[in-house]
């Protein structure tokens, strides 16, 4: 597979009168196109940093990130960040009305979005009209109709409930994959790494630096998603991942 | 909701629309006694009807000014005060709110300023408005707008620095600019604020009219209020 994305010995330290917060510590690693790529990572140790750092919105203290041939990325953060004064359609709109880039034909594809999707009918609706796993997917389709390529999610399912985040992070992981989009997601959660990942990052403590990385391979009959979490080597990715966080 | 309601929601229902009828009821009484209290006492002389006037001949001068239109015409010019200080400030104030929530740097040096100008009792300033803007109508919406416009800065700010931080990390990392997070953000999310910024501003527009018609004006409530005391018809004041 192509790498769209190096990182590059990356560094970062936020400043503040209180004095410096060393976030991220020489972190070297590439993303590949159509991965599904997931970082963990004790809490506070700098995942959010990291992703910001990818977005382009945080410049590295040191080292470079080098993004393959004009791709954009986009975020999807833990709420969904709909906007209630505007209506689904229009929030679907957001990306592209602000890469000034909503053509009658992009709307057109937001449309045709928004019907694949199950949410045509919400679409003039406002957004605390719609179910909380409805809210995320309209989320992820803002996220895709701004043609980027790269989708950072930062614990895009943490405010959903245990039997929602199941369903909502299955169904979103596969949109993603349909859509051939690359993913990046910060999560706390394990289990849903390694049924969501191709691959999996494990960060240290603050400052965060790479502690390990996991190839996830699941055989055919189980594929990525709900029914990943039946598969034998499940286990087995969870406590190597589990015990590497531990050490 | 039940189609057959049982007996106990039957009475349930019967009791509540019965203490809302006795609500209403007790309240029109009550507005109904103090006139008529007024009026006995004002007969009887427990009060002197020459200071504290009495509703009947409040209700004779009313319709007397009413067909004159110089009622109608004093109350005109009071709306029409209140509403230009009122709009001009809400709309200074915001641009202000704006301003200051653009430049970070402009926004520390004034704050204090803010803070001091807001504690300041605005309608005590209205006598050196009128001397400075001479004794008419820009005078009077100038002590209208000063009572509002440092309220409205305030609550507006406010507002705008309340937006959700994610939301506008969301918007810059889809490529938005400063303007689009004015705009797309901190603007929509600030309009409760901004609303309720206007009623307050309406009241305080409305206080510095009258406080500046006390002191300048020939027409107007707040002339009208100021001459009655002088005539001593209270008549007119009661209005
Ligand atoms: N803008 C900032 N200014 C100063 N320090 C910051 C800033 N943002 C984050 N930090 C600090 O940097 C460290 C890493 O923060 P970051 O949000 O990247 O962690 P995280 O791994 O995403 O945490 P969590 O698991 O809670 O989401 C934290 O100690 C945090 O306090
Ligand atoms: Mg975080």
């Amino acid at each position: 597979m192509e790498a769209i994305a190096h990182l590059k010995n990356i560094s970062l330290s936020y400043h503040s009168p209180k004095g410096e917060t060393k976030a991220l510590d020489n972190v070297t690693f590439d993303i590949y196109d159509g991965e599904f790529l997931s970082i963990v990572g004790p809490s506070g140790c700098g995942k959010s940093t990291l992703l910001s750092v990818i977005s382009g919105l945080s410049l590295p203290s040191e080292g470079t990130v080098k993004i393959e041939g004009n791709r954009k990325s986009a975020y999807m953060l833990q709420k969904d960040h709909l906007f209630e004064w505007r209506s689904v359609f229009s929030n679907a709109c957001l990306g592209l009305e602000l890469q000034k880039n909503l053509t009658a034909e992009n709307r057109q594809k937001v449309h045709e979005l928004l019907k694949k999707y199950g949410l045509e009918e919400f679409a003039f609706k406002k957004p605390s009209e719609l179910s909380g796993g409805m809210r995320q997917r309209a989320a992820l389709i803002r996220t895709l109709a701004s043609q980027a390529d790269i989708l950072l999610l930062d614990e895009p399912f943490s405010a959903l409930d245990y039997q929602t985040r199941l369903t909502v992070s299955d169904e979103i992981s596969k949109i993603i994959k349909k859509e051939k989009k690359t993913a990046v997601l910060v999560t706390h959660d394990i289990s849903e790494a390694v049924s969501l990942s191709d691959r999996v990052l494990v960060f240290s403590k603050r400052p965060a630096s790479l502690k390990a990385e996991f190839k996830i391979e699941f055989p055919d009959n189980f594929k990525n998603g709900i029914s990943a979490r039946e598969a034998p080597e499940f286990r087995e990715y969870f406590n190597k991942i589990w015990k590497e966080l531990d050490k | 909701m039940n189609n057959n309601p049982s007996k106990e929601q039957i009475m349930f229902i019967k009791s509540l629309n019965r203490t809302k009828q006795a609500v209403k009821i007790t309240r029109i009484a009550i507005f109904l006694l103090f006139f008529i209290i007024w009026e006995i006492a004002a007969d009887t002389g427990v009060i002197d009807p020459f200071i504290f006037s009495r509703p009947s001949s409040i209700i004779v001068c009313a319709i007397g000014m009413l067909k004159d239109g110089s009622l109608l015409r004093h109350v005109g010019i009071t709306l029409f005060e209140t509403c230009v200080g009122f709009g001009i400030g809400t709309v200074m104030g915001t641009l202000v709110a704006v301003i200051l929530w653009w430049n970070s740097f402009i926004n520390k040096v004034c704050d204090p300023y803010l803070v001091v100008l807001n504690s300041l009792p605005k309608t005590a300033l209205a006598p050196i408005i009128i001397v400075w803007l001479g004794n008419n109508m820009k005078a009077i919406i100038a002590v209208a707008l000063l009572t509002s416009v440092i309220v409205t800065i305030i609550n507006v700010l406010g507002g705008f620095n309340n937006a959700d931080k994610d939301d506008i990390r969301l918007v810059r990392s889809f490529g938005g600019n400063k303007k689009d997070v004015l705009f797309k953000v901190v603007f929509p999310s600030a309009t409760p604020y901004i609303i309720d910024a206007l009623k307050i501003n309406v009241g305080l527009s409305f206080v510095g009219v009258i406080v500046g018609e006390f002191l300048a004006a020939k027409e107007g409530l707040g002339y009208l209020i100021v001459y009655g005391s002088q005539v001593f018809t209270l008549g007119y004041k009661q209005i």
